[in-house]
């Protein structure tokens, strides 16, 4: 039997499959259904899959926009042309990821209509004008973002200005439909929002359903205690009836700090793929200047990924206080009951990309003469990373992980002393001295085959130590002080300081050392393409990473509303209205994660192979000129 | 004196961190870690050792040079066999200490903390969202010193009365039913217990006593009694307010949002 016969009868085997496999879906009663079950799978787990899978490559197609044009522009202003085309690699990979992007969503749409009908009733009864919307933003993006790649050698030249124009209109719709899409999914954890922000409508309404509900008020009386700040429930607390208006359901209480998360999660993550593309590439190279080439991506791809890395911890604090704001119940299960446990696992992996982001640059400085010097503070930095990392993700609590003997030693489920590093206090001074050293490291690398000229060399960098010793000497003193002061002083301006102190620095410092190297000689150049194979696997365990971290945090987010469709408002009461288990989370985010891989590895390849095909189909023509030129 | 190997040095490093670990931090220090615990730091020290080794081609070299001398050095034969017959003993000792039956049950598998309700009752009667309800006499500590003092007062009474034998005459949960319950009492005295919770939490917790404890996170096993059928709404609230007084720790309060 032939092979292509082979592959027809197994193909043909699998297709049946698949159709007997959905059959029964369509026995279903499909009329006036509240739910209906996605075949085998469950249609919670199909639901999760295509989102995650639709938020994945999204954030690599918002994310990755945003710094091509940055670079774009830094290529334009000092017309150096490898970065130019640096830029539009990226943005190569961007239209190879777009459609499947949207051909997720679309699934992701069909799912969700075919298995929730009446959750989507609800949904787009209330953001009906917002879906709208998003279809023009999509439109907008779409033909953005081909004008922007298609023209991309066009508009070389007198046109550049236009170019990045285009560049900087593509990010401001990616944007806008990554914020038109959070409003949704934000809404439904928290659809509330704060008398100072509220529509008229409902403010009347709202005290109008108190007045109702308690016959002894006023209308003055009723006022009592309310203030800007009083969060405001959307839907009439008896009726469930939506009375808000739809700017009301957008703007709502979690929104902008998913928003802001996400944005600047996007940004690490685009950077995070694009590095492992450049991995991946720089294994395969044959030539040398492939390699430098590559090289110079995954510096650049970890380099964004780090820009972005560094704020999300406090980004992510962010938004946890504003849940924990929001309802006190559903900030317990995220830090202290049912989820609690999931952030130890974040905790992990968050140290894997700080130790992986570290070990990518000091990998990095072994390709640069004269950067030797640096290697002795090596070992220091390593046992501080590892220090902070190992209270990152010290639980709070042993019990689950420890037997009666153990729990019976230290006398309850929390140890004396290491118990306090489960406490966030500790936890937040310890990812602020993560940072301050990840920053010392690429300072390293920075200064790396750099000799300064500048004669207050010696009293800039007894300032910048000075500088460092004190931050860090701050950020312990407040953390020890955490455990001392009230919950609220803690959060509200104890944590910003310290955040605060850890920017204040990196600012500061970064000042300071572009001044001190302004006119530095440079005793060794950068050798780009002599890095070691293993700094390139770092990277691509970095993105797998990333993904994820994202793919647990995104269970987190969408399982804190527990058995809830809408939080306090619409009730889960599908099969899988259960919360399901840490062990199944990570098997599913697993699963996932190797999908996404496998999907993009195909894009890319796509795109190798179109290269290939274009380098083949030019070389004979060169030949033929050679030829040409013989005669 | 012979300087010692890379690989030697990190092998004193490992072994070292794990005493270091083991017996000081959990023996002279403090009270022993849980063998979890140990195995976590453990794999970040492995981590560590193996991104210092790494780094660099010719550092990596060095640490290896010595397992590679070992394994085709004829000098080193000694060396070898002893590893070759180490190595299966090791594995022995290790896959039976994993096996082995032991009188050693495992630790309580319930959550750190239990999720509250979205309401706060009281025999049944709804007294708001456990958002929003406060401790109706907490204005006192502003509002009239000397109120405020009389409340705490009558929460210590009812504290000592009915509490005490539990979580301790120094509410560090260590009283003398203490050793006999598991899981062992709240310690009031750790500053992660009264200052990450609201009012109402304690408020919820303390009238509805392990029975009243949320089917999710199970099993719970609390011997703590269901005290709003001894206890009246008010002596409640004082007692909350006796334990903040006493402790020093302010529980949790929510600032403005935004």
């Amino acid at each position: 039997m032939s092979k292509k016969r082979l592959y027809l009868i197994l193909g043909f085997v699998l297709v049946a499959y698949v159709v007997l496999a959905v059959a029964p879906a369509f026995a279903q009663d499909t009329t006036e259904a509240e739910y209906r079950l996605f075949p085998k799978i469950g249609s919670r787990n199909a639901a999760w899959i295509a989102a995650q899978l639709h938020l994945l490559f999204g954030s690599f197609i918002l994310g990755v926009p945003m710094f091509a044009v940055i670079i774009e522009f830094i290529g334009w202003k000092t017309k150096d042309m490898r970065y130019d085309r640096m830029a539009q690699e990226f943005i190569k990979l961007c239209m190879g990821a777009f459609s499947t992007t949207a051909l997720l969503g679309g699934v992701l749409v069909f799912i969700l209509i075919w298995c929730y009908p009446k959750v989507m009733t609800k949904l787009s009864g209330i953001f009906g004008p917002t879906m709208i919307f998003y279809v023009f933003l999509f439109f907008g993006e779409t033909f953005t973002l081909y004008l922007y790649s298609y023209g991309w050698d066009k508009m070389q030249g007198r046109h550049k200005g236009w170019h990045l124009f285009l560049g900087v209109l593509l990010n401001v719709f990616g944007t806008a439909i990554m914020f038109v899409s959070n409003a949704w999914l934000s809404y439904q954890t928290s659809p509330a929002t704060q008398y100072g922000v509220l529509s008229e409508g409902r403010r009347k309404s709202w005290i109008e359903e108190k007045l109702a509900a308690d016959p002894a008020l006023t209308p003055e009386t009723a006022m009592e205690g309310v203030t800007s700040h009083t969060m405001v429930p959307l839907h009439n607390e008896t009726t469930g009836e939506f009375m808000g208006t739809v700017w009301d359901a957008v703007n709502n209480f979690t929104w902008m700090p998913v928003n802001i998360h996400r944005l600047v999660g996007n940004i690490a993550f685009g950077g995070s793929i694009v590095a492992a593309y450049a991995a991946f590439r720089f294994l395969v190279a044959k030539t040398k200047e492939d390699k430098a080439h590559y090289d110079w991506m995954g510096y650049t791809g970890n380099f964004i990924a780090l820009c972005g890395l560094i704020p999300l911890p406090f980004l992510g604090y962010w938004l946890g206080r504003e849940i924990y704001m929001f309802n006190n119940t559903m900030g317990i299960n995220m830090m202290g009951s049912l989820f609690s446990w999931l952030f130890i696992i974040q905790a992990v992996m968050i140290g894997v990309l700080f130790i992986g982001a570290n070990y990518y640059l000091w990998s990095g400085m072994g390709r640069i003469e004269g950067a030797e010097v640096y290697a002795r503070y090596r070992p220091y930095m390593i046992t501080v990373i590892v220090i902070c990392v190992a209270i990152w993700m010290t639980p709070r609590t042993l019990s689950k992980i420890s037997s009666a003997s153990e729990l019976s030693a230290m006398g309850g489920a929390n140890h004396p002393h290491l118990g306090l590093f489960g406490l966030m206090t500790a936890k937040n001074t310890a990812v602020n001295i993560v940072i301050l050293t990840t920053f010392l490291s690429f300072l390293f690398y920075r200064r790396s085959g750099k000799t300064p000229t500048a004669s207050w060399k010696k009293v800039g960098n007894v300032a910048i130590s000075s500088i460092f010793f004190l931050a860090t000497v701050s950020i312990v003193v407040i953390g020890i002080v955490g455990f001392t002061v009230p919950t609220d002083l803690r959060v509200n301006i104890l944590t910003p300081y310290q955040v605060l102190v850890a920017l204040a620095v990196m600012a500061i410092v970064t000042v300071v050392d572009i001044f001190m190297y302004r006119k530095a000689t440079t005793s060794g150049t950068i050798k780009w393409g002599e890095m070691t194979d293993r700094s390139q696997y770092v990277l691509i365990l970095v993105a797998i990473t990333f993904t994820s971290l994202m793919g647990l945090m995104g269970y987190a987010r969408s399982g804190l509303r527990e058995a809830w469709h809408i939080f306090g408002v619409m009730q889960d009461t599908s099969a899988d209205a259960f919360t399901p288990l840490l062990s199944e989370a990570v098997n599913m985010v697993a699963i996932i994660m190797v999908v996404f891989f496998a999907l993009v590895g195909f894009i890319f390849w796509l795109g190798l192979w179109g290269e290939k095909k274009k380098q083949a189909a030019a070389a004979p023509m060169e030949g033929e000129v050679a030829v040409e030129s013989d005669d | 004196m012979k300087r010692l190997s890379l690989f030697t040095i990190c092998l004193i490093i490992l072994v070292g961190s794990w005493v270091f670990l083991r017996f000081v931090v959990g023996g002279v220090i403090s009270v022993p870690i849980p063998s979890s615990v140990i195995g976590m730091y453990m794999g970040l020290i492995i981590i560590a050792i193996l991104v210092h080794i790494s780094v660099e081609d010719s550092r990596f070299r060095e640490f290896l040079r010595p397992v590679h001398e070992t394994l085709i050095d004829d000098k080193r034969r000694i060396r070898r066999r002893v590893i070759a017959v180490l190595i299966p003993i090791f594995l022995l000792g290790y896959t039976y200490s994993i096996i082995a039956q032991r009188a050693n049950p495992p630790g309580s598998p319930r959550d750190a903390h239990p999720s509250p309700p979205l309401e706060l009752t009281y025999k049944d009667a709804v007294i708001g969202t456990m958002q929003d309800v406060v401790n109706p006499f907490r204005h006192y500590e502003k509002d009239d010193p000397e109120a405020f003092k009389a409340h705490v007062e009558n929460g210590r009474r009812v504290y000592h009365q009915n509490c005490f034998p539990c979580h301790g005459d120094h509410l560090d949960g260590q009283g003398h039913f203490a050793p006999y319950l598991q899981p062992l009492p709240a310690n009031f005295q750790d500053p992660g217990i009264i200052p990450n919770f609201q009012e109402s939490f304690f408020f919820w917790r303390i009238a509805k006593g392990g029975p009243g404890l949320p089917a999710a996170g199970t099993p719970w096993d609390s011997a703590m009694p269901i005290w709003e059928d001894y206890l009246t709404k008010d002596e409640i609230w004082d007692v909350i307010l006796f334990l903040s007084d006493y402790t020093g720790y302010q529980p949790r309060t929510f600032g403005e949002a935004h």
